[in-house]
């Protein structure tokens, strides 16, 4: 005790040198330089930009948003949601519909991925050796491979294994047919009174979640289980159900159109007949799925193995069967492990989706940063434009998973 | 991958020196002249066996490296894709952008690059399997079209299809070979792009006689070098430099005769070649005989053409509109005097 305290005495100092020597004063100082350097380093940038744009003969503005865009862009989802029409559309118009085909292609992806890393990750701890082992390579071969050559893969695999553009091939039989132009499937229309059955499935989903509440309550007061699962498939299936058929049926599905007769270039799937995904979304789907379930899968395996063994002895002890002790006991414990890495997975995939470009699927990237800065030139407003709308979707899949991950928190009592 | 490069370019922009000195000055204290070429579009710009770039629109980055510097081989080429070109350019990756690039009035004015002239007369065409049994454009409606993203290409595509009240499909791919490959594989009926990259890409199909190009030449594309925005002497240079190489095959001045031209009677040859008391070079920021060395270096204009796309190479494109003005042609260059 007296050793230190004569080892923390500090010299009596006044002034400049007491100064220097307050540590808090220091730091201060510092943090101020710092503070300076880099509100310079901004400055001269910025001035920097300005000089060359002036020296350029160009000008800082969104202007161009309100021109018309004169560009055909391949029929996607975004194309059918915004109602892209070339020469009438406006460049705001394609900025959405590319950020359209970027949510689409960043949701799908993330929703199958983390249903197949799940997969896999439990997989990889199952005890049967085959079960096991294909897990370990899949993970190891996918997450050792760089995205963008599996994109490449994908790509030409499609073409490969596809029929020619006047063939069809049978993708899942009855539903999706395909060839080396994309995949054709049915397509709902509906008509009048349709908002009935809509209303009805938004009802019937209402009443469902009621009635798990309902059932939970009387198992907590009484201990009588309920046949939640039943009732709510006959609810969310039979109330619909009525409710389209009382209203006359107001749907009708249009089928692709194959024509094999006529001139050549009518032959093959009609445009425009159907609904339709093109072979470039789907190979990035693939890629991007699969890739990313391999990393989900090992934090998924790290999660459950963070629980320590005695939760599932103790679950077993209760007779609780294996299925149920997954679910019930261990997942919910490894979900808090989980998360924060799965956040950054589905970051990721959201950011990598930008590799669409290589292959020409229109998303943001090679669109907007691609298509329309070539036709307007306005490089530091469209790449400025493209930073803002990755944040956000970034902030807002971090913010809805912080949510998430609080939520499984308060499960802990 | 390709955020990163806009971003590059972009913050490129931002931090290129503002108080930058000309491009001559930059190019001559460099030693090398850089400049952005194809992805590999033969006779054009494409790199041969041993990866030593050639073809016409490489000629033009020699003949101006050799004109600034005296050598011909001082340059550095950037490949770059349709969609980064002008970005490279403007930014100041680049100093000259010789890339089979047509010449328009939003990219002259709106791009941050000025355009030097014409090196090749172009126009857009059309090509099918010839077992499509297509013999006119017109006959298109409902086609699958590949093209390059961030070309007139993409555009003019669109008016054409507008114009005869037809739809299409277009898929547009960054990198030119891939667009080869999705037309190869069936994923569209028709690859468009500018008659003479038609003749070029062909050349990487599996079969190119299945293939047929189509009657219709749809737009007008002058294609030709491009400088930045904002220094008009560094493209004075690369225009008076095209000029030189065309006014050289007028007055019959080739690369193994440009010694001995040198003593011609003829004035016209004289003030190209910087004999005697002419000197045109000095007010380029030049040596007065810069035009010579650019002649020396890669031929007049009409043995660069023969040797990169004319009718004895793989292309076999005849000088048609690209002849000079006097044997029917386009060429017309403005003198040197």
């Amino acid at each position: 005790m007296t050793t230190t305290n004569e080892v923390d005495q500090e010299p009596e100092r006044t002034g400049l040198a007491a100064l220097v020597y307050d540590s808090k004063a220091r730091s201060l100082f510092f943090q101020g330089v710092l503070a300076i350097i880099i509100l310079a380093m901004i400055y001269l940038a910025v001035q920097n930009a300005a000089q060359n744009l002036a020296d350029q003969g160009k000008e800082f503005g969104f202007d161009f948003f309100d021109r018309p865009s004169d560009v055909q862009i391949l029929t996607t989802f975004g194309t059918w949601l915004i109602g892209y029409v070339p020469g009438e559309s406006t460049i705001f118009d394609v900025l959405k519909l590319s950020v359209a085909n970027t949510l689409i292609l960043a949701v799908v992806g993330i929703f199958f991925a983390t249903i197949l890393g799940f997969l896999m990750g439990i997989m990889r701890l199952s005890n049967n050796f085959v079960i096991k082992g294909f897990a370990t390579i899949y993970i190891e071969v996918m997450r050792n491979i760089p995205l963008l050559l599996q994109i490449f893969f994908w790509n030409a695999a499609l073409r490969l294994i596809a029929p020619g553009p006047r063939d069809s091939g049978t993708f899942v039989p009855g539903l999706l047919q395909y060839n080396t132009k994309g995949i054709y499937g049915p397509f709902p229309i509906t008509h009048d009174g349709f908002y009935l059955t809509v209303i009805a499935v938004i009802i019937a989903i209402g009443a469902t979640i009621a009635y798990g509440k309902y059932a939970k309550k009387l198992q907590e007061s009484t201990g009588k289980q309920s046949p939640v699962f039943l009732v709510s498939i006959g609810i969310l299936v039979g109330l619909p159900a009525v409710v389209f058929l009382i209203t006359g049926r107001p749907l009708t599905i249009e089928w692709p159109n194959f024509v094999s007769e006529g001139p050549m270039l009518r032959r093959g799937f009609e445009r425009g007949i159907g609904s339709y995904i093109a072979p470039e979304f789907m190979a990035l789907f693939l890629a991007l799925t699969t890739y990313t379930a391999a990393f989900i899968g090992e934090i998924v395996r790290a999660g459950i193995q963070a629980v320590p063994r005695g939760q599932s002895e103790a679950s077993e002890a209760l007779g609780l069967p294996g299925g149920l002790t997954m679910r019930k006991v261990i997942l919910p414990q490894a979900f808090r492990v989980i998360i924060p890495p799965l956040t950054s997975q589905y970051l990721n995939l959201t950011k990598n989706s930008s590799l669409a470009a290589a292959i020409g699927y229109p998303e943001l990237v090679a669109v907007f940063a691609g298509t329309i800065l070539n036709q307007v030139g306005r490089a530091i407003e469209i790449v400025a434009v493209v930073i803002i709308v990755y944040l956000t979707i970034s902030l807002l899949t971090s913010m809805f998973m912080n949510w998430f991950n609080n939520r499984v928190k308060l499960v802990e009592r | 991958m390709k955020s990163t490069l806009l971003t590059i370019a972009a913050a490129a922009t931002l931090t290129a020196g503002a108080a930058a000195a000309s491009t001559l000055d930059d190019v001559k204290a460099a030693g090398k002249l850089k400049c952005g070429v194809s992805q590999g579009l033969p006779g054009f710009s494409n790199p041969d066996d041993s990866g030593k770039w050639t073809g016409l629109d490489v000629d033009m980055c020699r003949a101006v490296a050799a004109a600034v510097l005296g050598d011909a081989e001082a340059v550095e080429y950037v490949s770059l894709s349709a969609k980064d070109r002008f970005t490279a350019l403007s930014s100041g990756e680049i100093d000259i952008l010789s890339r089979n690039t047509t010449w328009t009035i939003t990219r002259d004015t709106d791009l941050g690059i000025s355009f030097a002239g014409v090196n090749y007369y172009d126009g857009q065409g059309m090509m099918v399997p010839a077992n499509l049994g297509v013999s006119s454009a017109t006959e298109l409606d409902g086609a699958t079209i590949c093209t390059n993203t961030g070309t007139t290409t993409e555009l003019n595509i669109t008016d054409y299809f507008k114009q005869h009240g037809m739809t299409f499909e277009l898929v547009a791919l960054e990198n030119s070979n891939e667009v080869v490959a999705a037309y190869g594989a069936g994923r569209c009926d028709v690859f468009t792009t500018d008659r003479s990259g038609l003749a070029a890409e062909r050349l990487k199909l599996a079969d190119p006689d299945a293939h047929v190009v189509l009657p219709e030449t749809i737009s007008k594309e002058p294609l030709g070098p491009s400088t930045r925005a904002g220094d008009e002497q560094w493209n004075k240079i690369v225009r008076w430099t095209l000029n030189a190489l065309i006014e050289a095959e007028e007055y019959g001045i080739t690369a193994a005769n440009a010694d001995e031209m040198m003593g011609s009677d003829n004035p016209s040859v004289k003030r190209i070649l910087g004999a005697g008391d002419n000197d045109y070079g000095a007010a380029l920021g030049l040596d007065k005989d810069w035009a010579a060395k650019a002649i020396k270096a890669v031929g007049n204009y009409g043995e660069s053409y023969e040797r990169n796309v004319g009718v004895n190479t793989p292309l076999k494109l005849d000088r048609g509109v690209n002849s000079l003005w006097n044997q029917g042609g386009f060429l017309y260059a403005a003198p040197i005097r």
